[in-house]
């Protein structure tokens, strides 16, 4: 039985989006499938290792374990929404210059996660960063240069540019 | 994944009627954070999911000093985690949030559906089933509110019929001079628990008026450890009181191999961790 594709309304990165999908897929599929935007990473799948995070409506989600049917009428921002204008965000900028990535393939998520972290608490302790960055994982650098770069930002915030372009 | 047909509920009764409908050849998906992975693995096919995620109804918690506390099922972890109410009124319930999977997880996953997927490796049950929670079900012919405790069954099994959802927790509010402490232990925080543990206690003129023990990932179930709380029970309790208690639970625990730890060092565990929690029960109880 070929099931119907069904219709939802997404706004993503910005852009309102009307698209026609199969009812079974994630938003990871969505977005990688459907939207061509692979900066968000296809890892474990399973709900573990967080390469996969996106932020939906104001909470960083695992794009793996959404399904897509329950995006339709939220707002998605992924990576590829957060430079603006082509100017870096100032999270991208400090994970360059404290060369927090080694492979890179966990730093989208990495970045999701912090950014809808820093936009509910702008001035975390470093023990609340490491704890709220549990969900991602990476399997070559550690887990020290990230934490310096998030901190920069939040303890500089002009240091990197404003904010949002 | 296999195919579905996706039908979203906007109400309880939509929701009920659509399940009452479909029955066994339906799911019902909250957040989706345990079912998807089971759906991708295939261990389940379904052909319709009925989503009940955004209907308002289901999201709210209600409280006074009388009834206690009534949390609707789409509640998230994260909304418990940040809840200034129980942090007042039940301070457990978000400090055990904090060590629930991932905050991306805690952000999309909700209570009921942590409950109702009932992996006894799960965290919120055993402070729930301490502090005495009830669970409504309901469905398309009436609804029937039950203890936690006697919720669930058997590995990823509970009482739930296939017309029914889980649509509330119960909380009481706890006897005057109440302290409730959860404790779990994992090789990394946000990993696959190896054992928790959730102690209640409550106080009157220096005796244990109350005592309530429950662990995770040492039985089928969230286990309640009923001998080692009768040890507690009516006695002034101290740090011996305390280690004998925790010593029975470990022999009332009955936890298996796996690849995160064997039982033997589950059972060391469950001792340690309600000797910890019981102990932090204790304290709280004390200072109140």
């Amino acid at each position: 039985m070929e099931l119907a594709k069904k219709l939802i309304k997404v706004t993503v990165n910005g852009e309102p989006r009307e698209l026609w999908i199969r009812q079974n897929i994630t938003l990871l599929d969505l977005l990688r499938d459907y939207l061509g935007l692979t900066g968000t990473k296809m890892a474990c799948i399973s709900n573990s290792c967080g390469a996969c995070t996106v932020i939906v409506d104001d909470m960083a989600v695992k794009s793996c374990s959404v399904l897509a049917m329950q995006v339709d009428g939220k707002e998605v921002l992924t990576v590829e929404g957060l430079a603006k204008d082509s100017k870096l965000h100032p999270l991208q900028q400090a994970f360059i210059e404290h060369v927090a990535f080694q492979c890179g393939f966990c730093t989208p998520g990495k970045l999701m996660s912090a950014k809808a972290l820093l936009d509910e608490n702008p001035q975390p302790t470093e023990e609340e960063l490491r704890r709220d960055m549990e969900g991602n994982l990476c399997r070559c650098t550690g887990y020290q240069k990230y934490i310096e770069a998030i901190m920069d930002v939040a303890q500089h915030p002009d240091k990197y540019g404003a904010k949002e372009g | 994944m296999g195919k579905f047909e996706y039908l979203r509920a906007n109400t309880l009764k939509e929701a009920c009627s659509l399940l009452s409908e479909y029955k066994e050849e339906a799911k019902i998906l909250a957040g989706g954070q345990s079912l998807l992975t089971l759906l991708k693995m295939n261990l389940l096919s379904p052909s319709y999911l009925i989503d009940i995620k955004f209907i308002p109804e289901l999201d709210y918690m209600d409280f006074d000093e009388k009834q206690g506390l009534k949390m609707g099922a789409l509640t998230t972890h994260r909304t418990v985690e940040k809840s200034p109410l129980l942090k007042e009124k039940f301070p457990v319930l978000p400090e055990t949030e904090l060590v629930v999977a991932s905050v991306q997880t805690r952000n999309w996953g909700t209570i009921g559906g942590t409950l109702v997927h009932a992996d006894p490796i799960g965290d919120i049950a055993p402070p729930l089933i301490v502090l005495d929670s009830k669970v409504k079900l309901t469905s398309a012919g009436g609804e029937r509110t039950i203890p936690i405790a006697e919720f669930f069954v058997d590995f990823f099994m509970t009482v739930i019929e296939e017309d029914e959802i889980l649509s509330e927790i119960q909380i009481p509010t706890p006897l005057a001079h109440t302290g409730v402490a959860y404790q779990k232990f994992s090789t990394v925080e946000a990993g696959i628990k190896i054992t928790g543990a959730a102690s209640l206690i409550s106080l009157e003129d220096g005796v244990c008026r109350d005592a309530k023990i429950a662990l995770s990932a040492v039985a089928p179930v969230p286990m309640r450890a009923l001998k080692a709380e009768e040890i507690l029970r009516g006695k002034p309790v101290d740090d011996k009181l305390i280690e004998q208690a925790a010593q029975m639970a470990s022999t009332e625990a009955d936890p298996v191999t796996d690849m995160h730890a064997t039982d033997e060092y589950r059972r060391e565990l469950a001792k340690v961790l309600v000797q910890r929690a019981t102990k932090m029960a204790l304290e709280r109880a004390k200072a109140t």
